[in-house]
């Protein structure tokens, strides 16, 4: 190999790099934690945090005033980040609202488990 | 801000990111952990705020706005069975908001005095991709789930090969220019063609299968989010992006899996795009009688019954039936009837959907059994009550080794004493695969709308 790559930084890169692993690692490690009843409200809020992206869409806006093109794209993807942080946010919210509601088990609920014949 | 604290509180938006996620482990604290997650995002967004500096403040405002307000006014708006068209669009701007960005960069970097460093050049080839494959393949899902474009799989000759040609076509383009290459336009074509690979992937992909599509975009937004990071040096990019790629992986697993299909099949195998002449169950359709019940017949059933078992399939949800379900079991619990919900993992179309439909319809979430605490109960249930449901309940999927759903997990109402299948017509379900539980000597059918049938058996229990 004789061609060179350069990198920007390199103890940075690496370092970015075992962050990126560790996180896949936390993530498989929380997520299966999470039951099936709550499967759309995890997928909605993994969605809202995502939308972190905004930050990233932020970071190219506010350079926006060295050119015009860079203050369109900028602003377009402000638009669209912005839409993914505050509508994944307000739909899990409203999702998790409803779950919380009547979470005490029914009387009724409870003696079936152990297959006994049910009370007439 | 120095460089130390901005990181520092950067840190802590990622600590509530993962307790976001780790509260939603239990429904009682789930919605505190999201409301954390929120108030970790907003302390991002303002060290954000203050590190780009005055100098577009206006237009940040403007765009923020527009955005938020938009997000905000849909996600008030949408009803609960529109759930996920809703989540599939979120999902698709954040990837386009990733792909913009890497073409946002790319225009800052190059032309770069030698060669730019060459992580920055992949993570913006990548992320411009991944961006837009996730933006154009979720609008199409969108398309799909909200009936703009026909659900079932549309498909042509030399479907797979072309598009098998154009996504090598775009990772040959990105890799020259993660490679190095100075041209602009190299993102370009990689992010306007990613938009047609997207449009085309999703494409041949049927309506019932949406729930494993979702899960693999909301992976790959994340991923394109996670590559950001890198193009960035942001850690809270890699950081939550990452943590939403392995959510999103882990999920698109659980669902083929619970289809017993591999994600591959899922994907290309444009699964009910025709009905399958294959050998069929022995005595196909001639000397097998359907046994059609009234809505008294059915009332009768039920309010005599000691056990009576829900299964509600997505029909339920476009009759918008949830609620009316909730009254009947409500009525035949007072009665003394013992009332569960069977909730197969694909039911719906997003996981966990039906849950929620049911959520919303208040029906406390101890009453919602999984198919593996569903399925030893039918033995000793009375009345299996089939609500617009057909493929998780089909028992071909366990004998019938010619049947295209062979092998899949189902949901055995066939054990129980009866089963009453609420249903529009004799057709068949979305993927069109015949059901011989409709033909066995337990099942009655109830014909017509979930809807109306529920509001007559409501009516007729009642009147017992």
């Amino acid at each position: 190999m004789t061609v060179a790559v350069t990198f920007g930084h390199g103890t940075q890169l690496m370092f970015e790099v075992t962050i990126l692993v560790l996180a896949i690692f936390l993530g498989f490690e929380v997520i299966s934690k999470v039951p099936t009843l709550l499967h759309t409200p995890l997928m909605s809020g993994t969605n809202a945090i995502h939308g972190v992206v905004l930050v990233g869409a932020m970071l190219v806006l506010g350079a926006g005033h060295k050119s015009p093109y860079l203050w369109v794209v900028g602003f377009l993807a402000v638009v669209l980040a912005s839409a993914n942080v505050v509508g994944g946010f307000v739909v899990t919210d409203r999702m998790l609202e409803m779950f919380k509601k009547r979470e005490r088990p029914k009387p009724g609920d409870t003696g079936s488990r152990d297959g006994g014949p049910p009370a007439a | 801000m120095s460089y130390t604290t901005t990181n520092f509180l950067y840190l802590l938006t990622i600590v509530t990111f993962v307790l976001a996620l780790r509260f939603l482990s239990n429904p009682a604290h789930a919605r505190r952990g999201n409301q954390i997650g929120a108030v970790g995002m907003l302390l991002a967004l303002v060290v954000t705020w203050v590190k780009v500096g005055g100098t577009s403040w206006w237009a940040l405002v403007l765009a923020m706005a527009i955005g938020g307000s938009f997000g905000a006014v849909a996600a008030r708006k949408v009803r609960m069975t529109a759930m996920p068209q809703m989540v599939a669009l979120f999902n698709g701007v954040g990837g386009g908001a990733a792909a913009l960005i890497a073409l946002a960069e790319v225009h800052r970097i190059l032309p770069a005095p030698g060669r730019p460093a060459f992580d920055v050049s992949t993570a913006i080839a990548l992320s411009g991709l991944i961006g837009a494959v996730s933006f154009a393949g979720s609008m199409v899902a969108f398309g799909k789930l909200q009936e703009l474009i026909r659900g079932r799989p549309i498909t042509y000759p030399g479907q797979q090969v072309g598009n098998l040609a154009l996504l090598g076509g775009c990772l040959a383009v990105a890799a020259a220019l993660a490679a190095g290459v100075q041209e602009e336009w190299l993102l370009w074509a990689a992010v306007g063609g990613g938009a047609v690979f997207g449009v085309l992937f999703v494409l041949p992909i049927g309506g019932a299968d949406m729930p494993v599509v979702i899960s693999l975009l909301n992976a790959f937004t994340g991923l394109a989010v996670a590559v950001s990071g890198f193009e960035l040096q942001n850690d809270v990019l890699i950081v939550a992006g990452m943590l939403v790629g392995a959510s999103g992986t882990l999920l698109t697993l659980l669902m083929a899996r619970a289809m017993n299909r591999s994600v591959a099949n899922v994907l290309f195998g444009a699964f009910g795009a025709v009905t399958e002449a294959g050998p069929q169950a022995a005595g196909d359709g001639g000397g097998r009688t359907v046994r059609s019940a009234t809505p008294e017949d059915v009332a009768v059933m039920l309010a005599y019954a000691h056990k009576v078992v829900f299964v509600p399939g997505y029909g339920l949800a476009v009759a918008q039936a949830q609620h009316d379900v909730r009254q009947l079991a409500d009525l035949l619990e007072q009665r003394g009837v013992e009332v569960s919900y069977a909730i197969h993992p694909v039911a719906g179309r997003m996981p966990g959907h039906m849950n929620v439909l049911l959520a919303e319809a208040n029906v406390p979430y101890p009453q919602l059994k999984e198919m593996d605490e569903a399925n030893p109960e039918f033995a000793r249930t009375d009345v299996a009550v089939v609500v617009g449901a057909n493929d998780v309940v089909n028992p071909d999927a366990r004998a019938n080794r010619g049947s295209p759903i062979y092998g899949m997990p189902i949901l055995n109402v066939d054990e129980a004493q009866t089963v009453v299948v609420l249903k529009r017509s004799m057709n068949p379900g979305f993927a069109g695969i015949e059901n011989p539980l409709f033909y066995n000597p337990k099942t009655v059918m109830l014909f017509g709308d979930a809807k109306e049938s529920i509001t007559k058996l409501i009516a007729d229990v009642k009147n017992l």
